[in-house]
């Protein structure tokens, strides 16, 4: 990315010179919130289900190296190669050995956001591998030479017309489709042919299983099917905290997952991968890079239960109107600016303040993660190293002020989406640094405005 | 040290001592699908793309797809393939030794499912009942064989009835293959079956 100089307030500004993009990004993302609400709306059980997801993950966290154990011996001896990577480096180099070994200058890869996180396109790329993302949307920003926006849909800035000129410009197909369905099928076409000739697939994983050493990935595309079953070669990446005690707990993510992330009941496949098939070579690559570090920090581990569902991104009225790029780090959103600090402070200081602290992320995430006080306490770290920017320390204060007055962040609390609407109006003042040359849209009632001004003058 | 033993140190440092490890809390139950289970299975998957087709024997899978898949399809090698042997009068047996590449024409899968899920409508299947892992993504289109008694409630109904079951590969799969990746306009196909039909044995 060349955007490494561009902090969040300034990235978010460009995607806010496009009025139409972002009032459709935003309203798009709102939309499959309230998708997501009408999944789980129809589940009584679905707060005693994000409950006890939460505390299956909390359970991992505190016996994080025993799962790894355990389940390395069960993949082993499942026929699975197990290796490990310290960090992103080690990890590009492993699968970078296993092409070599295996004499192939070509590979496709489904969706991972871990291989994001590492880079791995850029690095095989200046190795002279050629990687093609599978996903259709990875797909679609690999040939714009963009990273993904949002992680489970990656082009969700990109309009229809857009995605017809790049597969005009770099697949030779007609100019000038933007029918979703015809781009799809021509997209298919080119794909498939792809699929039948590598030799090696690369997939991310959802959830790894300690007690059965077997691996789950969950797409509706089947892209990442189609890899691994026609390559000789599979290889999966993972970070450590992907993995959960028993093969019954599934039953509990599976149902939160995609629920949380489009609103459908189960994505079309959720494939279980416990041997490779006969003739068929499985790699496995547990990645640390930097979770260790990251569990270690008290107030922070926590944001390792993320099961990757993008609720939080959707939901968050800063991502909606900022777009995913403009968090300049492979996860965006509220959960990937908690995460992002943790590899480079100095580089994502700016990211816990990209936040209204409104706290609708912590109230879909399906494992509980408590993201916007998380945020806040980022935000302490950030200022008290001494890397928060002087408009930034003045809006934490705004918000700080919030947080401290326990009987207004309740009340905001208690009127839940509502009071999300009116957040606009709070955060549209000159304190705000993530859209300053912006005015929000009007607040449909002035009064949280003038009750907050006249209530913080008397606590 | 190696990495395995660093990351596993690592770790391992992060460990209190002035607290229990938390324990693994009780799974929920549910009993918001106990009833209507053929229903909501078959709303549910026709909710995600899929068509349930009612029939009483073999005799009318058979007679489905002679009237369906013949005529629709345009191709004038158009194949069909599938793993049940009560099948075979429509449909290809016996190519699951060959490469799954050859698969690559296949325009219509039919394969048989273990059981499959009220709250979701996925069907649970196995590497046994593929005859290759690839085979129901490779197709143009795919059809499963379900037993209408063979249906649970959530979920956690379905891994209970896994239990410890030992496979190579299995998947839950609800529905065709699908992608809503361009400006969220649900297309069917993405790179699996463009369609899915389930024929429902009751
Ligand atoms: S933090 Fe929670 S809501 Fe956000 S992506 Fe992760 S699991 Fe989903």
């Amino acid at each position: 990315m060349n955007t490494k100089t561009l902090d969040h307030p300034e990235l978010a500004e460009r995607f806010n010179r496009d009025e139409e993009r972002v009032d459709w990004h935003d309203q798009t993302l709102w939309w499959i919130r309230q998708k997501r609400d009408k999944a789980a709306h129809t589940l009584p059980e679905w707060e005693a289900l994000r409950e006890a997801a939460s505390r299956i993950k909390l359970n991992v966290l505190d016996n994080l190296d025993e799962y790894l154990v355990q389940f390395e011996a069960n993949a082993l001896s499942n026929g699975i190669i197990v290796h490990w990577a310290a960090d992103a480096a080690e990890h590009n180099q492993i699968v970078h050995k296993i092409l070599i070994d295996n004499q192939v200058s070509q590979m496709v890869k489904s969706k991972s956001m871990l291989t994001e996180e590492c880079h791995l396109n850029e690095y095989l790329g200046h190795h002279g591998i050629d990687v093609v993302d599978t996903d259709l949307g990875e797909r679609i920003v690999q040939l714009a030479g963009e990273p993904p926006s949002h992680i489970v849909l990656p082009c969700i800035h990109k309009k229809k017309e857009e995605i017809g000129e790049i597969f005009h410009q770099h697949m030779g197909t007609p100019a000038g489709l933007s029918d979703p369905q015809m781009l799809a099928g021509l997209a298919r076409t080119d794909l498939r042919e792809r699929f039948l000739t590598r030799r090696v697939a690369l997939t991310g994983v959802n959830f790894a299983i300690a007690e059965t050493g077997e691996f789950v990935v969950c797409t509706n595309e089947g892209n990442a099917d189609m890899g691994a079953h026609l390559a000789d070669v599979h290889i999966a990446s993972m970070g450590i905290e992907k993995i959960i005690p028993q093969r019954k707990h599934l039953g509990v993510f599976l149902r939160l997952l995609t629920r949380s992330a489009t609103g459908q009941p189960i994505t079309a496949y959720s494939s279980h991968f416990k041997r490779p098939r006969a003739g068929q070579t499985m790699h496995l690559i547990l990645v640390d890079n930097g979770r260790s570090v990251h569990l270690g920090r008290e107030d922070f581990r926590n944001s390792l239960k993320c099961i990757r569902c993008g609720a939080c991104m959707n939901t968050c009225p800063v991502y909606r109107r900022s777009g995913g790029h403009s968090y300049h780090s492979a996860i965006s959103g509220p959960i990937g600016a908690i995460l992002a600090p943790n590899l480079d402070m100095k580089k994502h200081a700016d990211l816990p303040f990209a936040s209204t602290l409104c706290g609708s992320c912590s109230n879909v995430c399906p494992v509980k993660i408590d993201i916007h006080q998380q945020l806040y306490k980022w935000r302490q770290v950030i200022t008290q190293e001494g890397e928060a920017s002087a408009a930034k320390s003045a809006s934490m204060q705004v918000m700080s002020t919030v947080l401290s007055n326990h009987w207004i962040y309740k009340f905001g609390g208690s009127i839940g989406r509502k009071f999300m609407q009116w957040f606009p109006g709070l955060v549209s003042n000159k304190l705000n640094p993530w859209y300053k040359h912006r005015e929000m849209p009007t607040p449909p009632e002035q009064s949280f405005q003038e009750w907050y001004a006249q209530n913080r003058k008397n606590p | 040290m190696s990495s395995r033993d660093n990351i596993l140190a690592a770790i391992g440092k992060t460990k209190r001592n002035d607290r229990e490890p938390s324990p693994l809390p009780q799974i929920p139950t549910s009993d918001t699908f106990n009833d209507r289970l053929i229903e909501r299975f078959s709303e549910t998957l026709t909710g995600v793309g899929g068509q349930v087709v009612r029939v009483t024997d073999w005799l009318d899978i058979i007679q489905h797809i002679e009237q369906t898949y013949r005529q629709v399809s345009i191709s004038p090698a158009h194949r069909i393939v599938t793993t049940l042997p009560e099948l075979s009068a429509v449909a290809e047996v016996g190519w699951s030794g060959l490469s799954p590449h050859l698969l690559a024409d296949a325009d219509l899968a039919i394969i048989g499912a273990h059981f499959g899920v009220a709250e979701n409508g996925a069907v649970w299947l196995t590497e046994s009942l593929l005859g290759h892992r690839a085979a129901p993504f490779i197709c143009q289109h795919l059809a499963v064989v379900l037993n209408a008694s063979n249906i649970v409630p959530t979920m956690h109904d379905a891994y209970e009835r896994i239990g410890d079951a030992e496979y190579g590969f299995g998947l839950f799969m609800a529905g065709p293959s699908k992608s809503a990746d361009i400006e969220q306009s649900l297309v069917m196909g993405a790179h699996g079956p463009k369609t899915m039909t389930l024929f429902l044995m009751v």
